[in-house]
């Protein structure tokens, strides 16, 4: 990957970053300021963000995969998926109440987590690579929240902004991956006990555990790995799904239970 | 509407299915119809196909998501009847040379092992009545030029039928989670569409308990043996010689349907 931008901007980035998730205050995307920045860029921001925050003693408990969907792509208008970091501050208990007052605008998704046995590295692992890698499967919610204004950004930024990751919750049933089908799972997603969006997993790059072996494949192009025990959202089977306080959210999956989350 | 009328659109519709060509849509030319005349309508263009000695074998269940019945303005689903002469199978695959202007959408179809007689049908009765569920293609045609379908359109049209094929699985309903087993549709080998049971009705046992009162209130019943098609769950896919369809149904198994040949638009 090329970085165009100088150690100087990168932290600059980085601090309009930090500051805009830290204070929950929306800011322009960062290409109308440096419209050169590349997709390289924007991992390096948020390499720099990781690297700031696991300084500060916080735990990374894994990665996410984000717009690996194709309804996913159009509502955001890009068409490459994208990773971000996970941190153990960042996850809610099932049925818990999630505070949105410190947050900007935030979406919810259904999504199935993988959690892994062994080490996934390499730029070309195979689906049957992740799945034998595999400890459990788990249903999760993760709670997008974009920094940027009216949730319009373009690849550079949202990777910067560490692919809009907010807060997760991962509930449900855990299962062996060997035991399902898991391209053919059904998901209902229920806001204040409607039916909002809906889906088959298949909707996650044909299948989900694709996404994360292209999810390793940007690891190692970042010099990185997926380490033993790495919690690892897919990313949204549905379209992400607008929340505010007072909302209730239960995602249904096949063969998986279901997760809750209230908003306050 | 007049005895008269529905008898000659009814015909109009038989014709247009038989010499497969199609009419401007009944509604332009006769604005007063209503669900209840597209019915009557609909009952003589099945008549037309019973007495040239097709049989009964089912009923399809139509206009079942949101986004549809908001697009006709409808709140309720419809239904057509299912005739023999619309049966394919796996093996044979589809001729769309039989067809006008086909459209494929894939669905999951109960068979009946019991009579159910509504109304009073809840999703119990439907559940101990179904001998198997399978994963199904209807491919459905339209008799109305370029598909420009009002609802009394598509009813009087025998809900715009054409074919179908189930497939050669079989599923309990008892053991499968109809509601929330996904639906991923592949063409060709690429991913196509994916959707979930709780798209139709919230679960297609819904459509199905929905038809069973329908029917039961004009004291018709479902038959054992007969095949209800309970609503698309997947976007409608055109289809063309030489078109390969897989739909996959969690927990339950696929369904495959090849094309070939040349529709008549």
């Amino acid at each position: 990957m090329n970085i165009s931008l100088s150690r100087e901007d990168i932290a600059r980035l980085t601090d309009r970053i930090e500051a805009a998730q830290v204070n929950a205050k929306a800011i322009p995307k960062l290409t109308d300021d440096f419209p050169g920045m590349t997709l390289a860029d924007g991992y390096a921001v948020q390499m720099e963000l990781r690297r700031r925050w696991l300084a500060q003693g916080r735990r990374q408990t894994g990665w996410k995969a984000g717009l690996t969907s194709k309804a996913k792509m159009q509502q955001m208008g890009v068409n490459v998926p994208s990773i971000g970091f996970l941190l153990a501050d960042m996850a809610r208990p099932e049925n818990s109440a999630v505070t949105t007052s410190d947050l900007v605008h935030p979406r919810v998704e259904c999504e199935v987590a993988f959690v892994t046995k062994t080490r996934l590295a390499g730029a070309k692992v195979t689906r049957d690579e992740v799945l034998a890698a595999t400890d459990f499967v788990v249903p999760a919610i993760e709670i997008i929240d974009s920094r940027f204004s009216g949730f319009k950004f373009d690849l550079p930024s949202v990777v910067a902004d560490n692919g809009s990751s907010a807060r997760y919750v991962a509930g449900g049933r855990a299962r062996y991956a060997d035991e399902l089908d898991l391209d053919t799972l059904g998901v209902v997603m229920e806001k204040n006990g409607e039916a909002v969006t809906m889906s088959a997993s298949a909707a996650v790059m044909g299948h989900p555990a694709d996404a994360i072996v292209l999810l390793v494949s940007v690891l190692h192009e970042l010099g990185e790995d997926l380490p033993v025990g790495s919690f690892v959202m897919s990313g949204g089977i549905t379209e992400a799904i607008a929340v505010k306080a007072g909302d209730y959210v239960t995602a249904r999956y096949q063969e998986l239970g279901s997760v809750s989350v209230r908003f306050v | 509407m007049d005895a008269h009328t529905i008898e000659r659109l009814g015909d109009e519709l038989y014709d247009a299915w038989k010499a497969r060509r199609v009419l401007s849509p009944l509604i332009e030319r006769e604005p007063n119809i209503s669900l209840r005349d597209a019915y009557a309508i609909q009952l003589r263009t099945v008549s037309r196909r019973v007495d040239a000695g097709e049989t009964i074998v089912g009923k399809k269940i139509g206009v079942t998501s949101k986004p549809v019945q908001d697009l006709l303005g409808v709140f309720q689903p419809d239904f057509g009847q299912l005739t023999s002469g619309m049966v394919r199978s796996e093996s044979e695959g589809v001729d769309l040379n039989q067809l006008i202007q086909p459209k494929a959408e894939a669905e999951l179809a109960f068979v009946l092992e019991r009579d159910l007689q509504g109304p009073g049908i809840t999703a119990t009765d439907v559940i101990r009545a179904t001998a198997y569920v399978a994963p199904c293609f209807e491919i459905v045609d339209s008799r109305i030029r370029d598909w420009k379908i009002k609802i009394q359109d598509t009813v009087a049209d025998n809900a715009s039928c054409g074919v179908f094929l189930l497939g050669d699985v079989k599923g309990d309903p008892r053991k499968l989670d109809l509601t929330l087993a996904g639906m991923v549709l592949r063409k060709n080998g690429e991913l196509f569409s994916t959707g979930v049971g709780a798209a139709v009705q919230g679960s297609p046992v819904n459509a199905v308990v929905w038809l069973a009162n329908t029917l039961g209130e004009l004291g018709l019943p479902f038959r054992a043996g007969e095949i209800i098609l309970s609503g698309s769950q997947s976007s409608l896919v055109p289809v063309t010689d030489g078109d390969e369809l897989v739909c996959q149904v969690g927990g339950l198994g696929t369904c495959r349907a090849r094309f070939h040949g040349r529709s008549a638009l």
